[in-house]
């Protein structure tokens, strides 16, 4: 039979607000245990949260980009459960009014090409602190620095078809919520966190499988692989006669599998209602315009500007706009006088490499995208080939100087003279009789493997059009 | 003098005839010397009392003193107070010393009173006779037999025995006004919002409401005046100009219009009760004021909605005092569930314990709808009715309870008798608008009677008005409690 896989994602975007969603301390990753847990995020008798609007901005940022509906009111409740790291025994969050409902994110699927993955909705909600259970023997150590810190929940439908479309997604999403700067994206840190509900069903069939939810899903890779290990097991089970049981389950990326944490039936009653310390939230349109006109261009919008304006194919204007840095970076350096597509050749080609070889991000490039027009420039305008640019390159990442400087330093300028080039090419046709010969005798190749003597007797220099227009002329003569 | 009142006493102060350590001194005595008789402190601050008051005195001296310097207070022990323990009557609190203080603390604090001790309560103000407390019940000044009312029934004691001219209270269901009216002094809980509940050790949150209580009307407002004003850390705090609560005091009340809800004067009243609200009614017509009859058709549903909300919002709000970062917590556990059984069930008295159990079910899974939703349904109902009733009067008067003090022990048994005490003073924590007790007259058995005085939202200076004018013409509010002797 075949199978249609079907995903959800939950994602949980921290907010880079300076302080925590409910209290005045602050968020910042790292600090010694509980030294940024203020009364509040301790949960002391009597202590009330103060909503900080921060977060309702940068979830109205949030909204705007994925053209989500802002509820103007909106409603904070608490999902009441007990645990050493959640202080209060309840963690507010909103439940039957998010802030923002619906909405959607562009993605290309590597099957379906171009599609829109529906969100359900975005909620606003608090962190819990982090047990820590290694450091205290036969204790659990309570950290409360992350108590409180705001978090926009982001659900989506269940559009996604694969795990390679729910990589995509979460990047997509990833790269969105940085774009519009409500979330600093570190995955390692847990600023960006995402849970999968996956299920399978017969091709064609209507009604969806029983899903189960997997956490812990905390890099890209990880994700496909939770998945991939899930939709295999759902398949396999439904196959040898059994059923999915609805279950929470963990990745574990040791073992590359998912194990059950605990099913439905063990799931709490969270005895939700409306924090009576909180009056509802109610956003006016003053304030959604304030931060509309704020609002960055977005990727999507500034995609089709690429594709129009630079004549880039959808995968290059893709890839130029996975970062409000990349896009950036391409378009100083179409400003500072290059053109476009080759530009997009170098920057998602020796660019991307070199950015990953040194393992840095397109911000800390060594070299800028300044240098990289200065470089093109003397490609176009022959100076050096495109093959010896590329060593032009390496030595500019490795901070050996400006295009220019290193082209003259190191000898590199091409060599389009018509009578420098006819006296290496003569050289080559009188060093290589038999490769002459076999051309002669009809195989093309041969023709190819002469070009390349000419070439390293020029060491790289000689201009290769021209090497091949005087090479062709002297041999048929 | 020293056992004046507030308005009184700070004028003493500031002439003069008394210094604020003699003051301090004095009713620290009387406190020592009630306490086995009443139960009514958990904590005295004799020390830090003299501390105060000697700082007190030299603001006098230096003649740039606070309005209410060197007056003597005592807060409810559901209040936090800073370097001082706030137990709110538990066992999970019992050794817990407050780092900071409550928002109306700091007011009565800036505001020059002296703090002498924390006043015992219900545990976590729950109930309505002061029995609850894990450090054993207060007792009715009038007659030690009797409770003296609930939840803060210590500060109440305190007050009508003369230990402080005033103390502060919170009410959720009726915890100042009831105790007020059982102990023959005012109570006053101000409209919901109008004192931040920052600092409150939170029980019902969409319901408590710090309030004060002291001998007149006046005092009410001269200590509100202190305790009022926004406050950003409450979220429900109200952002109002600033008012003199006291502005109004002697206006007369010609033309005063009291609506008389045929709902508080029917069966299961006292006919001693009846008797002196009738007396009080009397009094008013004679000050100018005519009496109408209204109808508060839902007001009837008071009980039984607030025994939905406030166990709701108390069983998430009580959540966590869960034995992992402060408080008490079981010397001997098996593992974190087991510590959490074992730290609640032993923190937590049988009433406590009663209400997070019904809030829990009704917040459950299947019963949200049926119970919580429908009690927020009907409280919007019974807001409605007020609503209505002030288009046609200007206050609405009736009897804070149905009968004057109990018996210790009398209800400890039977919740829901407990509960019904309360009966007229919940729609004012349903609705959010104020209310004021006064003392308007004693039962066969010689125990105080209070008028329940209620108005639209903010008419605090208005309910202090039409207190104030009846204490000018009756001296309930001067009758004193038999001197205790230990």
């Amino acid at each position: 039979m075949k199978w249609e896989i079907v995903i959800g994602l939950e994602t949980h975007a921290q907010l880079s607000t300076a302080a925590k969603i409910f209290s005045g301390a602050a968020t910042a990753f790292g600090a010694a245990p509980n030294t940024q847990a203020s009364a509040v995020d301790i949960a002391l008798p009597g202590v009330l949260p103060v909503l900080n609007r921060g977060a309702v901005e940068r979830a109205i940022r949030f909204s705007l980009a994925v053209g989500g509906a802002i509820n103007r009111r909106s409603v904070f409740a608490r999902k009441n459960y007990f645990y050493p790291d959640l202080p209060k025994g309840y963690q507010i969050s909103q439940y039957e009014i998010p802030v923002i409902a619906g909405g959607s994110v562009a993605i290309v699927s590597p099957t379906r090409g171009e599609l829109r993955v529906r969100l359900t909705r975005a909620h606003l909600e608090e962190d819990a602190g982090k047990s820590l259970h290694e450091d205290f023997h036969g204790m659990t150590g309570i950290d409360l620095n992350r108590a409180g810190t705001p978090l926009l929940e982001i659900v989506s439908e269940p559009d996604l078809r694969s795990s390679e479309e729910a990589v995509a997604y979460a990047k997509a999403l990833h790269g969105l919520v940085r774009w519009i700067g409500i979330c600093d994206g570190n995955m390692q840190e847990g600023s960006f966190r995402c849970d999968a509900n996956v299920s399978v069903r017969p091709q064609g069939a209507a009604a969806l499988g029983t899903r189960c939810e997997i956490k812990n899903l905390n890099s890209f890779r990880f994700m496909q692989d939770a998945i991939d290990f899930e939709v295999r097991r759902q398949i396999e089970l439904i196959e040898d006669g059994g059923s999915v049981v609805q279950e929470t389950r963990l990745y574990d990326p040791d073992r590359r599998e998912t194990r059950s944490m605990r099913s439905k039936e063990d799931a709490q009653d969270y005895r939700y209602f409306p924090d009576p310390d909180l009056p509802p939230l109610l956003i006016d349109e003053a304030w959604i315009e304030r931060v509309r006109s704020q609002m960055p261009e977005l990727p999507e919008a500034m995609r089709q500007r690429f594709e129009r304006d630079y004549a880039l194919p959808a995968h290059d204007a893709i890839a130029l706009t996975a970062s409000r840095e990349h896009a950036s970076y391409f378009e100083t350096a179409v400003k500072a006088g290059g053109d476009g597509k080759t530009l997009a050749n170098w920057i998602t080609g020796e660019v991307a490499a070199a950015l990953n070889r040194s393992e840095t991000d397109i911000a800390h490039a060594a070299v800028s995208s300044v240098m990289l027009t200065g470089l093109v420039a003397r490609i176009a305008d022959g100076t050096i080939s495109g093959k010896i640019a590329k060593d032009v390159f390496d030595a500019m990442w490795a901070g050996e100087g400006d295009p220019d400087a290193i082209i003259e330093r190191k000898g590199l300028r091409q060599i389009s003279d018509e009578g420098a080039i006819e006296k290496i090419v003569d050289e080559a046709i009188a060093g290589n009789a038999a490769i002459v010969a076999e051309y002669k005798a009809g195989k093309e190749k041969a023709f190819n493997s002469l070009v390349g003597k000419v070439m390293a007797a020029s060491r790289g220099k000689a201009n290769p059009a021209r090497v091949n227009a005087i090479l062709k002329r002297k041999l048929s003569a | 003098m020293v056992p004046g009142t507030v308005a009184e006493l700070a004028a003493a102060l500031r002439a003069k005839r008394l210094s604020s350590v003699e003051l301090a001194r004095a009713l620290l005595g009387r406190i020592e010397k009630a306490q086995s008789a009443l139960n009514a402190f958990v904590t005295v601050d004799a020390e830090g009392a003299l501390a105060q008051a000697t700082a007190a005195d030299a603001a006098l001296a230096k003649g740039d003193a606070p309005p209410l310097a060197g007056v003597p207070i005592a807060h409810k022990d559901v209040l936090m107070t800073a370097g001082l323990k706030t137990t709110c009557g538990s066992r999970m609190l019992a050794n817990f010393v407050a780092p900071y203080d409550a928002h109306v603390v700091t007011g009565l604090r800036d505001a020059g009173t002296v703090l002498v001790g924390k006043t015992n309560m219900d545990e976590f103000a729950m109930g309505s006779s002061s029995e609850t407390s894990w450090f054993g019940p207060v007792r009715n000044p009038w007659n030690t037999q009797y409770v003296p009312g609930g939840s803060s029934g210590g500060s109440a004691a305190a007050v009508a025995a003369r230990l402080v001219p005033a103390a502060t209270g919170t009410d959720t269901g009726g915890s100042i006004r009831q105790p007020a009216s059982l102990t023959g002094i005012c109570g006053l809980k101000p409209t919901y919002g109008v004192c931040s509940r920052y600092g409150l050790v939170a029980f019902a949150s969409s319901l408590d409401t710090p309030g004060v209580f002291a001998r007149t009307a006046e005092d009410c407002g001269l200590l509100l005046n202190a305790m009022a004003g926004h406050d950003a850390r409450d979220s429900t705090s109200l952002d109002r100009p600033r008012e003199d609560y006291t502005r109004d005091l002697a206006k007369p009340l010609a033309g005063l219009k009291i609506g008389l809800p045929a709902e508080y004067f029917g069966e299961g009243v006292d006919p001693d009760v009846a008797g002196a609200i009738e007396g009080a009614l009397a009094q008013f017509r004679k000050l100018g004021a005519a009496t109408i009859g209204i109808a508060l058709p839902n007001v009837k549903l008071s009980v039984p909605v607030y025994y939905v909300i406030a166990p709701a919002e108390a069983s998430s709000n009580l959540s966590r005092f869960d034995g992992v970062r402060y408080g008490h917590r079981a010397e001997q556990y098996t593992d974190l569930l087991d510590m959490y059984k074992k730290t609640r069930a032993e923190g937590f008295g049988a009433e406590v314990k009663r209400r997070i159990l019904v809030g829990t079910y009704v917040l459950s899974h299947g019963y949200y709808d049926a119970y919580y939703l429908k009690a927020q349904q009907v409280r919007r109902l019974i807001a409605d009715d007020f609503a209505r009733a002030y288009t046609q009067c200007d206050v609405i008067m009736g009897p804070v309870a149905p009968s004057a003090a109990f018996p210790i022990g009398d209800k400890v048994d039977d919740p829901v008798q407990m509960y019904l005490n309360d009966i007229f003073t919940i729609a004012g924590n349903l609705t959010g608008a104020p209310g004021i007790s006064i003392p308007c007259g004693f039962d066969r058995r010689g125990l105080p009677i209070g008028l329940l005085v209620q108005g639209h939202y903010f008419a605090e200076a208005k309910l202090l008005n039409v207190a104030h004018r009846f204490q000018q013409a009756t001296d309930w509010h001067l009758r004193a409690p038999p001197e205790l002797t230990p």
